[in-house]
C-alpha cells in the first residue's frame, strides 16, 4: 500500500465526485433562493441579507464553497490531461457515439464553459458584494433610499439582453454537465445498485433539467419584467 | 463479397507505423472476421508480401487475444462478441473496413495489430489471487456456504477474459472495468475477504503505474465488453478502495 489514497486514480475520482455532489447541493439552495426573487421579492431580500451577513455562511461555508469550485476545476483539468496522455496515438476511425453519450465524453468542455460563466458571474455579483461588504464595510444591505438593494441589483443585471443570453447559454452547458455528472458522482463513490441506480439516474436527469431551467426562467423573467 | 481494408501496419515496436489499403476478394458472409484476415494473408503471402500480424488463439470467444479495433469499435460493430465471433455478414459488399490495434499507452503495439497486454498480467500479479496452501489437504470449496446471488455475481465478474476491449474503447484508456471485475470476483466470496484490503489497494496502484487513464463513467466499456461485465464491478472496486483506505493501518 505504497501510494497515498487521494493520489491514485480511484482516490481522485472519489474526491472529484464528492466535490461535485457538494456543488450539486449548493446549486439547489442557490436556485431555491433565486427563485424567491420571482415569487416573493421581499423574502428574497431578507434571505440575501441573511446569507450575505451570517458569519457561519460568510466565513466558514463560503471559503469551503470557493475551495470546492476551485478543486473541482483544477482536478477536472488535471484528470483530462492525464487521460489524454493515456492514449498518445489516436484511432484513425473511432465511433464513440455508438457506446456512450456526448455528455459523458465532453464533461471537460461543458465544465470549462460553466467555469468561464462563473468568472462572469463572480464579476457580476460576487466581487461587487465583497467590495461593498468587506472593502467599503457596508453590511447593511440597504440602498440610498434605505431599502434592501439585492432585488433591484439583480433585476438591473438582467435588464441587459446580452447578459441574459450569456446566462441562458451557460445554463444549457450546466444542464449538459449535470446530465452525466449527477449519476456519475454516485457511481464514483461506489453507489451502484440494481434497485436504486435507475431512480438515481431519473432523479439526476430531473435535477439536470429542472435546476438550470429555473435559473433560465429567473433570468428571462427579470428581463421581460423590465422590458414589457 | 469484395472489401477494401485499411489496416495498421507497423514493422516492430519502434516503427512509426501507418494505415495501408488492401483489397480482399471472394469473402463469404459466413466467415469470421479472423478468417477474412486469413484469406487476406494468403493473398499477401502468394504475392510475396509480408502478412498482417494479428493475435488469435482459441477462435471460440474465450481467449481474448484478438485485440482489433474495427471500424471505430473494439471487436467491431457486433455486441457481446470477440473478433473471432464477428461474422462478415455484419458488413456489406464494397465496404471499406478500418482495422487498427487496441490503442493505449499501457498497450504498446508490438507489430501490426498485435499489442502487448502484459500490463494486465502485472495488475493480476499484484493482487488478483487468493493465497491458499495446495499441500494436498486443501479444504473443499463447498464446505463454506456462499449465498447463490453472491456466487452468481462473483462468477459473472470472473467471466472477464482480460481482452482489453474496455481499455481500447474507453476515451481515457481506463482499465477500471478489468480491475473492477478482478477485485469483485474475490470481494464477493468469503475466501477473498482475507486479502481484500491489500488486493484492491495494490491492484489500483499497479493499474496507475501502468499508465492507464481514469474512469469518467462514460459506460463505453460495459457496452463493448464481449462478456457483458457490468459497471457495478467498478462501483464495487470504488467501495472496496474507499473502505480499505479509511480502515487500513
Amino acid at each position: 500500500m505504497s501510494n497515498r489514497k487521494g493520489t491514485t486514480s480511484v482516490g481522485r475520482k472519489i474526491l472529484m465526485a464528492l466535490s461535485g455532489l457538494f456543488l450539486i447541493v449548493f446549486l439547489l439552495q442557490h436556485c431555491t433562493i433565486n427563485f424567491l426573487s420571482v415569487v416573493a421579492p421581499d423574502t428574497f431580500n431578507e434571505v440575501s441579507q441573511f446569507m450575505g451577513t451570517n458569519p457561519l455562511i460568510q466565513y466558514a461555508l463560503q471559503p469551503v464553497l470557493a475551495f470546492g469550485v476551485f478543486f473541482h476545476l483544477i482536478m477536472g483539468i488535471y484528470l483530462e490531461r492525464k487521460n489524454r496522455n493515456a492514449r498518445p496515438i489516436k484511432y484513425a476511425m473511432d465511433k464513440p457515439a455508438t457506446n456512450s453519450s456526448w455528455m459523458s465524453r465532453n464533461m471537460i468542455i461543458t465544465g470549462i464553459m460553466v467555469m468561464l460563466f462563473l468568472a462572469v458571474h463572480f464579476y457580476d455579483f460576487w466581487l461587487p458584494e465583497l467590495n461593498t461588504k468587506f472593502l467599503k464595510g457596508d453590511m447593511s444591505g440597504l440602498n440610498a433610499a434605505g431599502e434592501y438593494r439585492y432585488m433591484e441589483e439583480m433585476a438591473h443585471k438582467f435588464s441587459n439582453a446580452g447578459r441574459v443570453i450569456l446566462y441562458v447559454l451557460s445554463f444549457i452547458f450546466l444542464s449538459l454537465h449535470l446530465l452525466h455528472g449527477f449519476q456519475s458522482a454516485f457511481q464514483s463513490v461506489g453507489f451502484n445498485h440494481n434497485k436504486y441506480t435507475p431512480t438515481i439516474k431519473r432523479l439526476g436527469n430531473l435535477y439536470a433539467i429542472v435546476v438550470p431551467a429555473v435559473f433560465i426562467f429567473i433570468a428571462l423573467f427579470h428581463y421581460f419584467n423590465q422590458h414589457a | 463479397m469484395n472489401l477494401k481494408l485499411k489496416i495498421w501496419r507497423q514493422k516492430d515496436a519502434e516503427d512509426k507505423g501507418k494505415m495501408v489499403a488492401y483489397n480482399v476478394t471472394d469473402i463469404s458472409e459466413h466467415m469470421s472476421f479472423l478468417e477474412m484476415l486469413d484469406v487476406l494473408n494468403e493473398q499477401l503471402v502468394n504475392s510475396g508480401e509480408e502478412p498482417v500480424a494479428f493475435d488469435h488463439d482459441c477462435r471460440e470467444g474465450i481467449c481474448g487475444m484478438c485485440s482489433l479495433y474495427i471500424n471505430g469499435e473494439a471487436h467491431g460493430p457486433d455486441r457481446g462478441v470477440t473478433t473471432c465471433q464477428l461474422h462478415m455478414r455484419m458488413f456489406n459488399d464494397g465496404d471499406t473496413i478500418f482495422i487498427e490495434p487496441f490503442r493505449a499507452k499501457a498497450f504498446p503495439v508490438i507489430k501490426d495489430l498485435v499489442v502487448d497486454r502484459s500490463a494486465f498480467d502485472r495488475i493480476q500479479q499484484s493482487g488478483g489471487y487468493i493465497s491458499v496452501n495446495t499441500s494436498g489437504n486443501t479444504q473443499d470449496a463447498n464446505a463454506i456456504p456462499i449465498p447463490k446471488a453472491d456466487a452468481d455475481e462473483a462468477m459473472d465478474a470472473a467471466t472477464c477474459i482480460g481482452c482489453g476491449a474496455c481499455v481500447a474503447t474507453c476515451k481515457n484508456s481506463s482499465a477500471m472495468l478489468f480491475v473492477g471485475a478482478k477485485v469483485s470476483q474475490y470481494a464477493l466470496l468469503p475466501q477473498g475477504k482475507v486479502e481484500a484490503k491489500d488486493r484492491v489497494m495494490n491492484m489500483v496502484n499497479q493499474m496507475d503505474k501502468e499508465g492507464f487513464g481514469n474512469c469518467t463513467n462514460t459506460g463505453a466499456c460495459e457496452v463493448e465488453c464481449p462478456k457483458g461485465i457490468s459497471l457495478t464491478n467498478i462501483a464495487r472496486m470504488n467501495r472496496e478502495y474507499f473502505s480499505a483506505s479509511v480502515t487500513e493501518d
